[in-house]
Parts: structure tokens; C-alpha cells; sequence
């Protein structure tokens, strides 16, 4: 409750209202497509806080990382690709997605734990940005597609508004995928992510071994809804997502000089 | 002399004449290096630019190399041309244009027109069919593609003229002189075949268009694909097969000529979407040429892979489960299930367009191994090479880091293997604030066969204060100097 967004709580109703109701034509439109209009993340703490119920297909979000050493924007990347490729919430298999990376792209053995099958993902070798561009505007067309990952690219204003209306006439959801903290351009994306390894809980009764990733999340923009911020967990067995609250407080274990935190089981 | 001009001949000068005497007869003669392996690669040049004509055009393999003339088979298509003669002298006239000067003659067989093109009359340079024998009696032996040894024993044996060899009676022939004079004979006579091996193998499915008048606009060349891809397309579908690999090549007046092709990852027989692959690629064809002054006067379009095409192949029920109705029992057949890439039409052409663009190796499919080995457990592969062999399941390992390194990077480690207390990667320090470990994985034994062998590995995660997560290992094995050496292999998000 010390979050600023947090105060206003009469104010809150309206423009979320407006967005759910906003979300609801935009589904009677959509009535007659095969897919959902909306994947919920499976935190329920998140999926309220976005105006649709969860992330809407068939538009454009990024997500961008702090470093490109912290991988943490291109796992939470992955996870949402994972919940946009499944069939149906909580079933297993699903369809295809394209990743386009500037090198290899990811590690095949690790996507079971994004809960991707590798078979269902192709990768594109794109090394420079505007090729990246092009191959995730082409893919974006194609609409026996679930998602497209892009890393690198950085589409002007006029760009990302193509890519959101291609995205919406073909229910493709495009994620673009920013692994350093530049100063993004304005977008016409419907969400805007940020990123950061958070370190991670004991797990079991051995407090020095190594606990399922957990990240900061930071919702920096979302069309109809307000900046928040999570501590977000992420199992890799279970593929589930769990929050955390963040609280402000002191940590030993924070150097001097950085806004300290720690944080609470919601 | 390895070669004169037409001007050196008539002035009494031949091939194989010495030097000196060719100098004594003519004080001023312009002398040249011979250049074999020139002469080989223009041959070899020539034979790709008279591909215009016919895809099964060939380099004679002559001794030296490029001392032989050029084959064209031109069954089928000397209609295309206003008939034989006139396909020669067209050939001939190019030829002439390019700077070459050309002898060409056309027979039933390739040894009557090697030895018509040489010895021959160059005024009727097309043997009418069944003439060959009677043509080919007054020509010398030599006419024959005979060794100079050869020649030679039948000169001493008074036979100069190959008409003096038809009524001899066979074994004794050989038997004099093995059996190469009797087969040369037979293969000027039509009694034996000889093949031509095409410079490359020929497409069974090819088409070809000629312009009236060179052309020089890149959209003439793409009103010309279009029209090559209907012509061809439909030929396709009357064979029930689809196009894998399109190649399309432009042949231009100045004698210069371009291919650029395309794969498809399934056999296609859409002439749109065939015109979509080679669009990216039709940007480099220059119809001006390497000059700027040419045009094109020929476009050629080939399907060199060519598969069988599955009709009304249409994406597979996406729901895995629903598809137990009577008639989808052909589904059962499917090798892959339908979530993957190749399951699906759009998804292949799309594949398609991107490999066009950004080749055909930057657009990969993913897969499984039965293996621990970290850089053998992924499998990778280009999706146009076709569907996969079946990937591995996944199954319960620990986990595994997003980003595999593409090699190990050597790190150096602080602390004991029990507790490490920071590692330095790439210049940057950090400091260890979670470990677990070690997870042993030792190469399996047949990866082990042939050199070198490498050493198990103790893998580690090991998270910093930061909270990222690294992926490090440690080689074990006591007698090997790189033991206990770290490395870092991936990074976890």
C-alpha cells in the first residue's frame, strides 16, 4: 500500500472499466475467430492489473531487459511466448512460434522449462536489426503463427503502429524483445515491460542452493491501465507464475547508495 | 602452332607447325602463349552461355583441356529457332559477335558431327538424317577422334579415308588395332550410343523464353518469369509434382549470363508463391549486364528438384486430440504432429520468404537428442532441409541455462569447489551468492572414439548477488592438466 499507484483507489474503477469494456467489443468483434482474444499470465495478481483480464493477442507488447549479461527479459520473454503458444489454458502442446535472435537463439534443452516443446519453435538468424525487422513484420502476416519473439530490433513510431495493425488483423502477438536498457523509442505497443534478475529464495532447507528464478517486473506502460510493479517468481517444473509484493525496506544485503528492498510473500 | 586464324591458314601456315617455320614464312607473325587453362575456362563459360539453346550443352574433354570443342544436343529444341540450319548459324553468328571464330555442324550422332564440324563441308553444315555414312566416306580417318598413333598404322595401312574402313571385316580390324578404332567408327554410325554429360545435370522441368529484341527493364525479366512459371506450373500439375528448387537464369546479348534460385520447403506448384520466392532474389539479375550496355535475350527457368506434391495439403486439425472422425484416418499417417513448423502450409511459405532473404541456414528448427552431452543434447537444423528425424522427448533433467555458450569460456573461480566465492567472465566480477552443484556429465563412450577425448564435466549453477545465474563447470578427471579448470558454459534468466 506505500506504492504510489496504489493511493488512488477511487480514481482506479473508471479507466479500468472503460478498458474491460473496450476489451469486451474487441472480443464481440473478434467472435468469430478460432483463438482467444486474451491469455491470462496465471498470476492472478498481474492479470488484474492489465485491463484485459491478461495479455491481449494479436498486439504488440516489449519487453526490455537492464543488462545484457541479466537474461531475465529474454526468460520472461520466453514465458510469455510459452502461455501465447498453448492451446488451451493448462494444455500441454500448442502452436507453432518463431524466435528470431541475432545469434543462435535459445539453448533447445531449456525451453521444456518455458513450457515451449523445441519442436514447436522455429528460429530465425537475423544478425542485423532491420532484417530482424522484416522477418517479424513478414511473421507477423502469417496467422497460423501463435507469437514472434524478436530481439534486437527498434522500430520507429510509424513501424510498431504497422506491425500492432498487422497483429490485430492476423491475431499474431508480436513480442519485441529489447535485452538493454536504452531508452526505447515511443511505440505504439500496448505494453511495455522491464525486466531485472532478483535474487532468488532458499530453496529447501539448504539456504545456500539455488531457487527457482525470480525476477523484478516492472509494467512501465499499458494501454488503459496504470504502471505497477512485481516480484515475480518462476517455476520451471510447474511452469507457473507466482507474485510477490514489493516493499520498501532495508536490506543488508544491498550496497549503500541503491534503493534498498526486500520483499514479502503476497 | 598450337592454333591459327582464319588469315594464318591462308597464308599456309597450320597447328603443330613449328615455330621457326612459321616465322620463315611469314617474318611478322603476332605470336601468343598458349593459355590452356584459359582456353578451358572460356570453353567451360562458352558451355554455360549455350545453355540458351539447350540445357544439355557440354565441354568436350579434350587433351590438353579446353582443346576440344563444345556438344549440344539439340533434340527438341531446334524448332524453337526456325530449324537446324538456322540454329547454326545463329550459334555461329553470335559466336562470331563474341569474338569467336565457330565451326558447327549437326548430325545424327556426335562423332559424324564432331567429324563434319572439323573436316566437313562448311557450307552445309546440318547432316540430313541417315546421311552420316555416306557423308563421312570421303573425310579423312583423322575425322574420327583417333589418336595420332592410330592414324599413323591405318596411314601405313593405306586407309586414310574412313570410307575405306566400312567394309572391313571387324575382327581383324581390332584385332590390328584394338577395339577404339571400330568403336569411333560405330559411334559416328549411330551402331553404338554415346551420351553427352551435360555441364550440369539437366532439369527435366525447364523453360525457356526469347525475346525479340533484347530487353533491358526489370520488369520485361519479371513479365517473363511470371509467363516461364505458368508455362511450367502447369506441367507440374499434369505430373502431380512440385517444385523444390527453382533456378532462373538470364542470357544476355553481350553473351554474359546470371542465375539466382530458390528452394521451397515443401514442393510447391503455385506460381505465385514461387514468384514470391525468387522476388527477393531478382533484384540482383542486372538486365544491362556487367557492361551496362546489354539486354537480355533469353530467360530460362528450371526446376531442378522436383517432389511429389500432396494435393489440397492443408494445415492439420490444431487440436491434437479431435481428429478420431472416420475419414481423417490419413491423419494418423502424419510423421509429425501438427504444432510443429512443418505441419503447416503458411508456415512453409513463410519459412520460405525468410530463407529467401536471410538463406536458407538462418531459418532452423529445433530439436532433441538423446544425449547429456550439453552440445550435442540440441539439435538445430535447416527447416527447408525438411522435416526432422523425431526429436527426443523432453524429459525431467535439471535445468537448463536459455543461452548455451557457442564454446566454453575459461573463467577463473575464487573459493573451493564447495563454496565458490566469485568468478571473473569477460572482465567482470561476480560474486557468488548461491552454488549448487555438481551436476557430473561425462561424454558418452562413442563420442569418445577418435581424438581427443574429453573430459567429464562437474556443472554448477551458481547465482550472484545480482541474482543472475550462470552455468559453470569444472573438468574432472585426475591425470588430465585441465583438471579442475573452470569454464563457463550458458547463463540462466
Amino acid at each position: 500500500m506505500r506504492h504510489p499507484g496504489l493511493i488512488h483507489q477511487r480514481d482506479k474503477a473508471d479507466p479500468d472499466t472503460l478498458a474491460r469494456l473496450r476489451a469486451r467489443i474487441a472480443h464481440i468483434e473478434r467472435i468469430g475467430g478460432a483463438q482467444q482474444v486474451v491469455c491470462p499470465l496465471g498470476a492472478p495478481v498481474i492479470d488484474e492489473a492489465l485491463p484485459w483480464g491478461g495479455l491481449p493477442r494479436g498486439a504488440l507488447h516489449e519487453i526490455a531487459g537492464v543488462a545484457e549479461r541479466d537474461l531475465a527479459a529474454q526468460s520472461f520473454a520466453a514465458v510469455l511466448l510459452g502461455l501465447l503458444a498453448r492451446e488451451n489454458h493448462g494444455g500441454h502442446g500448442g502452436r507453432p512460434v518463431l524466435w528470431i535472435a541475432p545469434d543462435e537463439g535459445p539453448y533447445a534443452p531449456a525451453l521444456p522449462g518455458f513450457g515451449l516443446d523445441p519442436a514447436q519453435v522455429t528460429v530465425v538468424r537475423a544478425r542485423r536489426p532491420a532484417d530482424a525487422l522484416w522477418a517479424l513484420e513478414e511473421a507477423v502476416r502469417c496467422p497460423a503463427l501463435a507469437a514472434v519473439l524478436a530481439e534486437g530490433p527498434r522500430p520507429d513510431f510509424a513501424q510498431s503502429r504497422r506491425l500492432q495493425l498487422a497483429a490485430g488483423e492476423s491475431g499474431v502477438t508480436p513480442l519485441l524483445l529489447q535485452p538493454t536498457l536504452d531508452p526505447l523509442p515511443s511505440s505504439a505497443a500496448v505494453t511495455r515491460w522491464r525486466v531485472a534478475s532478483a535474487a532468488s529464495a532458499p530453496d529447501g532447507p539448504d539456504a545456500e542452493t539455488v531457487g527457482p528464478a525470480r525476477w523484478r517486473l516492472d509494467l512501465l506502460r499499458c494501454r488503459g491501465g496504470r504502471p505497477r510493479h512485481w516480484l515475480v517468481e518462476w517455476n520451471h517444473e510447474t511452469s507457473c507464475l507466482k507474485t510477490y509484493r514489493l516493499a520498501v525496506a532495508a536490506d543488508a544485503r544491498d550496497r549503500p547508495g541503491r534503493a534498498p528492498a526486500v520483499y514479502n510473500a503476497a | 602452332m598450337a592454333g591459327v586464324n582464319q588469315a594464318a591458314r591462308l597464308l599456309g601456315i597450320a597447328p603443330a607447325m613449328p615455330l621457326a617455320d612459321a616465322r620463315a614464312l611469314v617474318p611478322g607473325i603476332d605470336v601468343h602463349e598458349a593459355e590452356p587453362a584459359g582456353d578451358a575456362k572460356t570453353l567451360a563459360q562458352l558451355a554455360g552461355w549455350c545453355e540458351r539453346y539447350t540445357p544439355w550443352a557440354a565441354v568436350e574433354a579434350g587433351t590438353p583441356p579446353g582443346s576440344g570443342g563444345l556438344w549440344l544436343d539439340a533434340t527438341g529444341s531446334a524448332h524453337l529457332f526456325g530449324g537446324e540450319a538456322a540454329l547454326l548459324d545463329d550459334l555461329v553468328r553470335r559466336l562470331w559477335r563474341l569474338g569467336f571464330a565457330a565451326r558447327a555442324a549437326l548430325a545424327d550422332t556426335p562423332g559424324a558431327a564432331w567429324a563434319w564440324a572439323r573436316f566437313g563441308d562448311e557450307d552445309h553444315p546440318v547432316l540430313p538424317p541417315g546421311n552420316a555414312k555416306q557423308a563421312l566416306a570421303d573425310l579423312p580417318v583423322a575425322a574420327l577422334r583417333l589418336t595420332p598413333a592410330d592414324v599413323d598404322t591405318l596411314d601405313r595401312l593405306g586407309l586414310r579415308r574412313i570410307g575405306a574402313l566400312y567394309d572391313l571385316p571387324r575382327a581383324p580390324l581390332t584385332a590390328r588395332l584394338g577395339s577404339d578404332v571400330r568403336r569411333r567408327l560405330d559411334q559416328a554410325l549411330s551402331a553404338l550410343a554415346e551420351p553427352i554429360s551435360p555441364r550440369r545435370p539437366a532439369a527435366p522441368f525447364t523453360a525457356r523464353l526469347a525475346f525479340p529484341e533484347p530487353v533491358g527493364l526489370q520488369a520485361d525479366i519479371e513479365a517473363a518469369l511470371e509467363r516461364l512459371l505458368a508455362m511450367l506450373c502447369a506441367r507440374l500439375e499434369a505430373a502431380h509434382l512440385g517444385a523444390r528448387r527453382i533456378d532462373f537464369t538470364i542470357h544476355r546479348a553481350d553473351g554474359s549470363f546470371d542465375t539466382v534460385g530458390a528452394g521451397a520447403s515443401r514442393a510447391g506448384r503455385d506460381p505465385r508463391h514461387l514468384m514470391r520466392l525468387l522476388a527477393p532474389s531478382l533484384e540482383r539479375l542486372d538486365p544491362a549486364g556487367p557492361d551496362g550496355h546489354s539486354g537480355v535475350e533469353v530467360a530460362v527457368l528450371a526446376f531442378p528438384v522436383v517432389a511429389a506434391f500432396e494435393a489440397g495439403q492443408r494445415a492439420m486439425p490444431r487440436t491434437g486430440a479431435g481428429n478420431t472422425h472416420e475419414g481423417a484416418s490419413a491423419l494418423v499417417l502424419a510423421p509429425r504432429p501438427a504444432h510443429t513448423a512443418q505441419g503447416d502450409p503458411e508456415i512453409a511459405a513463410l519459412a520460405d520468404r525468410l530463407a529467401g532473404r536471410l538463406g536458407a541456414a538462418n531459418v532452423r528448427a529445433l530439436g532433441l537428442r538423446e544425449s547429456h552431452w550439453p552440445e550435442r543434447a540440441a539439435r538445430s537444423h535447416a527447416l527447408l532441409d525438411g522435416p526432422p528425424p523425431i526429436s527426443a522427448e523432453p524429459r525431467n533433467a535439471p535445468p537448463r541455462p536459455l543461452r548455451l555458450l557457442a564454446r566454453p569460456e575459461p573463467v577463473e573461480v575464487t573459493g573451493t569447489p564447495e563454496r565458490p566465492a566469485t568468478f571473473r567472465w569477460r572482465r567482470f566480477a561476480h560474486e557468488v551468492a548461491r552454488a549448487e552443484g555438481p551436476e557430473r556429465i561425462a561424454p558418452e563412450w562413442w563420442l569418445a572414439l577418435g581424438a581427443p577425448p574429453s573430459a567429464a564435466r562437474d556443472y554448477y549453477r551458481m547465482e550472484d548477488r545480482a541474482g543472475r545465474r550462470f552455468w559453470l563447470f569444472r573438468e574432472a578427471g585426475a591425470t588430465d592438466a585441465r583438471a579442475g579448470r573452470w569454464y563457463l558454459h550458458g547463463q540462466f534468466g
